[in-house]
């Protein structure tokens, strides 16, 4: 039920209010014809009686009151979806961008979803393992988790996210097919550009899609962009039962889209100027991460958000750490020193850990050991800021040793290549060896156990290590 | 009920959805929008024009769609069958949901608070001719082996029994009758309901004396909570509060647990829905499930019902209470809570207070917390065993007085992890005890993340008498003392950052060692160990003793010549380290753990003198 109407009466922004309409509902999808012959998409943000406001996705640019045409479409908006869609390049709202034909779709549903039952969730409980030590010893990632990484401008966040698109593996039972779906909102034609090559080299391309809406691209469309990845990501997990990681840079650009609509509709501001519905939108992407029982596939996401001025208590990683499943931060005293990845471990965390490793998953020790590094690398850096003040001759004994292991915590554990994919058993190992810089008295967050299983056989590769170095 | 109100949807923004023509419409009452009937409330009225926040997702709605009002306020159905039942903001049973429209959630599907259905054996403790009134209890359902239902008179309702029978039943099924002062005839059903905005009534409120054990050492020792009182955790993220209430949930001593998940994560809340059934409650064996209540209403799901999970889950932990049952309710987030208000108002277009926070904030967050308690119920029965003393009066005839209690655990999200923000700001206004959850104990793995130094319960001198009496006569002055150490730590810690440690006197540096013991070994408890997540008061108070002992037989022998690196370097320390993890029925070990640091923090000479 098409209709048009040409009553346009103000235009400020992105935004469109629409006189005399009937029959318009809330989030109804819009077609607007600008007197130039632009389109665009918009959708329906309000409705009072008989005046509409609609957002336009592709900006307002040569647009006027009295030529617009606004046809309402009389359903929401809708991302067609297909197994086809595997491979392709699409634009910021769903549409084939690599030139290849339109896909044709097995049905079409709504980019909004509807929130997952809770009662239908299964727990997400399996290891992944992205070969990356920092994240799978201590902030491991589990199926279904969202475990955003907080950065800055200038850090390798975009070579992390590649590498773990490219290293990720699921183990073990249900190991299924694995599929990314890339999502990119405002990034630069560069950055979408390494992301795709990175892709193609490793023919995972083959099992991603990608959605992107470039720099360049109308701000607006960013607020549906990861919306339409999501709902594929849905599709290709719950209906085709992939292990779905969906990857989206950067929610800084999403959110500042989302205050430039809300500065239109002249709400009033929240924190920092981003409307006060900022942490339930987000929440309806974040929490789109997930499994459900009784089916094989699963939605875990990697979002990827700057920090301004690396600042945590800005708005956005504030509110995203509030919703996703921990976090994986990036330093830039580490990137300073040359240390790939530059993970700050301290502050990261994954919540989710606690059901993902162990025995059965990784291994019985994990998480003793990731414990006692966490303490250990904690400690070792408070004794290096002592002995910033004081001189290393001030530090005890035992501080010492904890200040050696946190530099070869750092350059052992946390340093590695970019194509350097460690095994979880791998990882383990470097995490004893590293413990055996520690007095033996010091490992008390190790079950006896593990220690008297583990530690001997670390101990005799240190020593080997050093008769090699010797 | 009879003539429903018939109005039309004239505005739509979100969940906000303004109608016309409801004239004879009151302010809360239930409504529902549009064909599929999505559920909404009243909550502004102007002229013929009223506001109605809508429960459920609002895309497809447009104006002229149809609204319909029932003429009553948000309820919630109290009875038998809300254990282990997971609801949403709004009471749906979420299982019902599910196997309604399957996983993902759809609109416009209802589903009674109760299962019509389900047939239970009451037990009619009242009979013919009683004369009862609000709050009498007319008999017993026993709901699972933890809990039996003692289903009461409706507040409100008075007169003469005049048929009642045993027997099974369902929730909607009379089990009898009362008529009332004025004749009318009233059934009496198995369950009743309750406007969720208003609180239940009861005889009177009474000051707090019993503490709410959780078998966190740091919460039951240093920062304790009242059955009955009101806490608050904030925590920057990360910080662990979760993982806190999770332990809350599981071991306090409450008989029943209403968990609000409000506005959190969905994975976090299929933990709980996940683990609770597995959970052995410790006190009784039983699956923990049995007691408790959860109400999920995850941050993506629609924010109007998010405002009315809390009110919900208090009205649901008032019935309990009134049954006699002391319960613990935990809201988490309420800041989530806040920020629904928040949403809500803006899209009201009200005049925003600070941070955007409607101007009523802080009177509505404390109307809510006021909500706890520990009150003498409405009404006479039995009340449930053990609860009150048994000792007769002087007239054996007078009534015993029914006690429950309702203890609030609120966490608070603050942004940032900012306390000055007026969610926090307005909450310990009327909170008694603040466990200040701190990232940066966190990133060192100690955990529980409770600062030690800037949380506390202004309970404490209330809870003395009960610890002098039930745990042990020192147990307040130890804490006290390790209270006082922690707090020189702190300040010795900043002169040794500056000077280094050797700087501090030989009785500094035993100070230090002593609180570090005192973090590591008493403070730092881990939830995921099966031999640490549960400390008994008596073993706390024996825990405190052993580490107690130790500084003071270590001052002691230094004073009489001892090393300090030999003292620091005793074996016994190591044996200290683990008394946590010593089973509840080892406590003798840690008499042969005071009797090594007797023996073994001794200076040469006297050791000499020994042997």
């Amino acid at each position: 039920m098409e209709r048009e109407y040409m009553t346009t009466r103000d235009i400020v922004g992105p935004l469109l209010l629409v006189e005399d309409v009937a029959d318009v509902t809330y989030g109804e999808l819009v077609e607007l014809e600008y007197p130039d012959g632009t389109r665009s998409l918009g959708n329906v943000l309000e409705v009072n009686e008989d005046v509409a406001l609609v957002q336009a996705f592709q900006g307002t640019r040569g647009s006027n009151p009295s030529q617009t045409k606004v046809r309402f479409l009389g359903k929401g908006m809708t991302l067609g979806v297909s197994r086809d869609m595997l491979g392709r390049v699409f634009d910021g709202l769903g549409r084939p961008k690599d030139g290849g034909p339109e896909i044709l779709p097995e049905r079409r549903v709504s980019i909004h979803g509807s929130p997952i039952n809770p009662t239908a969730r299964d727990f997400p409980d399996d290891f992944i393992q992205t070969g990356i030590s920092s994240i799978d010893g201590l902030n491991p990632l589990v199926r279904g988790q969202k475990l955003p990484i907080f950065s800055g401008s200038g850090l390798p966040h975009n070579q992390l996210a590649a590498q773990i698109a490219r290293q990720a593996t699921v183990t073990g039972e249900g190991a299924g097919q694995f599929a990314v779906v890339f999502a990119a909102m405002g990034i630069t034609f560069e950055d979408a550009d390494f992301f795709m090559t990175e892709l193609r080299q490793t023919a995972a391309i083959e099992r991603s899609v990608l959605f992107l809406n470039l720099a360049d691209d109308p701000a607006v469309e960013r607020i549906a962009t990861p919306r339409m990845a999501l709902t594929a990501a849905e599709y290709l997990a719950f209906e085709c039962d992939m292990h779905v990681l969906v990857i989206y840079t950067d929610m800084t650009y999403y959110c500042e889209a989302l205050r430039e609509v809300s500065a239109a509709r002249k709400e009033v501001p929240g924190r920092r100027g981003f409307p006060g519905y900022l942490y339930t939108d987000l929440a309806t992407l974040y929490e789109r991460a997930g499994r459900i029982k009784g089916k094989a596939g699963s939605i875990t996401q990697i979002p990827i958000l700057t920090m301004p001025e690396d600042d945590k208590t800005h708005p956005i990683p504030d509110l995203t750490g509030y919703i996703t499943e921990g976090q994986i931060i990036l330093d830039r005293n580490l990137h300073r020193r040359g240390v790939y990845p530059p993970v700050a471990v301290l502050p990261s965390l994954s919540r989710l850990k606690q059901k993902g490793i162990g025995e059965g998953k990784t291994r019985e020790d994990h998480a003793d050991l990731s414990n006692q590094l966490f303490g250990a690398y904690a400690r070792g850096i408070q004794a290096k800021e002592l002995a910033v003040i004081l001189g290393e001759a001030a530090l005890s004994e035992a501080d010492t040793a904890f200040a050696a292991f946190a530099d070869a915590f750092e350059d052992r554990f946390i340093r590695q290549g970019e194509h350097d994919d460690r095994t979880i058993e791998e990882t383990l190992g470097i995490g004893w060896e590293l413990a055996t810089l520690l007095p033996r008295g010091e490992l008390k967050r190790i079950k006896d156990a593990y220690v008297d299983r583990y530690l001997p056989a670390a101990e005799a590769m240190a020593v080997k290590v050093a008769m090699d170095a010797s | 009920m009879a003539d429903l109100e018939q109005g039309r949807v004239a505005k739509v923004a979100g969940p906000l959805v303004v109608a016309e023509g409801l004239v004879r419409s009151r302010m809360y009452d239930l409504v529902r929008v549009g064909d599929e009937g999505l559920m909404g409330e009243i909550i502004e009225m102007r002229g013929s024009r009223c506001s109605i926040q809508v429960y459920e997702e609002t895309e497809g709605i447009g104006p002229g769609d149809p609204v319909v009002s029932t003429g009553a306020p948000l309820s919630v159905e109290l009875g038998p069958g809300m254990m282990g039942a997971v609801y949403d903001g709004v009471q749906r049973p979420l299982d019902a949901l599910e196997a309604k429209t399957g996983a993902f959630l759809t609109r416009g599907v209802s589903a009674p608070g109760l299962d019509r259905e389900r047939r239970w054996d009451f037990h009619a403790t009242a009979s013919e001719g009683d004369r009862v009134a609000g709050g009498d209890i007319i008999g017993i359902v026993e709901e699972n082996e933890l809990i039996s239902q003692r289903i009461m008179v409706p507040p409100g309702l008075a007169g003469t029994i005049t048929g009642i029978h045993s027997g099974t039943f369902t929730v909607t099924d009379p089990v009898g009758t009362l008529v009332d002062d004025s004749g009318a005839e009233h059934p009496l059903l198995l369950m009743q309901s309750w406007p969720v905005r208003v609180p239940r009534p009861y005889r009177r409120k009474l000051s707090l004396d019993e503490p709410l054990v959780t078998g966190t050492r740091v919460i039951d020792t240093f920062f304790p909570l009242l059955k009955g009182g009101v806490a608050c955790i904030p925590g920057p993220f990360g910080a662990g509060k979760t993982v806190t209430q999770h332990q809350i949930a599981k071991w306090s001593n409450a008989e029943v647990v209403v968990f609000i998940g409000c506005g959190e994560r969905g994975n976090e809340m299929t933990d709980v829905l996940m683990e609770f059934p597995e959970l052995i409650d410790p006190y009784s064996g039983e699956p923990l499930m049995k007691r408790t209540v959860l109400v999920a209403n995850t941050s993506n799901m629609p924010v109007a019902a998010r405002e009315a999970s809390v009110y919900t889950g208090i009205t649901m932990a008032e019935y309990f209470r009134d049954m006699g049952y002391s319960v613990v309710l935990q809201a988490d987030s309420t800041s989530r809570w806040a920020e629904a208000m928040r949403e809500i108002s803006g899209r009201l277009e009200e005049m925003p207070g600070e941070e955007g926070f409607p101007a009523y904030l802080g009177t509505k967050l404390a109307a809510f917390y006021e909500r706890a308690g520990k009150v003498v119920t409405l009404g006479e029965g039995e009340p449930p065993a053990g609860e009150v003393p048994a000792a007769s009066t002087a007239e054996d005839d007078a009534p015993r007085p029914r006690i429950g209690s309702v203890s609030v655990v609120g966490s608070v999200s603050p942004p940032g992890g900012d306390l000055s923000e007026p969610v926090v700001q307005n909450t310990l206004r009327v909170v008694k005890v603040f466990w200040a959850l701190q990232d940066t104990l966190a990133f060192q793995r100690h955990f529980p993340a409770i600062d030690w130094l800037n949380s506390y319960s202004l309970y404490l001198d209330k809870i003395t008498a009960y610890w002098q009496e039930h745990v042990g006569e020192e147990y307040r002055s130890r804490r006290d003392r390790c209270m006082e150490l922690l707090q020189r730590e702190s300040e010795l810690a900043e002169i040794a950052r500056l000077v280094g440690v050797d700087a501090l006197s030989p009785e500094e540096q035993i100070i230090m060692e002593t609180a570090k013991t005192i973090r590591e070994d008493f403070l730092q408890q881990n939830a995921f160990r099966d031999d640490d997540q549960f400390t008994s008061l008596a073993k706390q108070d024996r825990l405190l003793k052993a580490i107690l002992l130790f500084h003071e037989r270590a001052l002691a022998a230094f004073q009489d010549g001892a090393e300090l690196a030999d003292l620091f370097a005793a074996p016994v320390r190591e044996r200290l380290a683990r008394a946590k993890y010593l089973a509840e029925d080892q406590m003798h070990v840690l008499g042969e753990i005071e009797s090594d640091i007797e023996t073994q923090l001794v200076s040469e000479g006297r050791r000499g003198g020994v042997r």
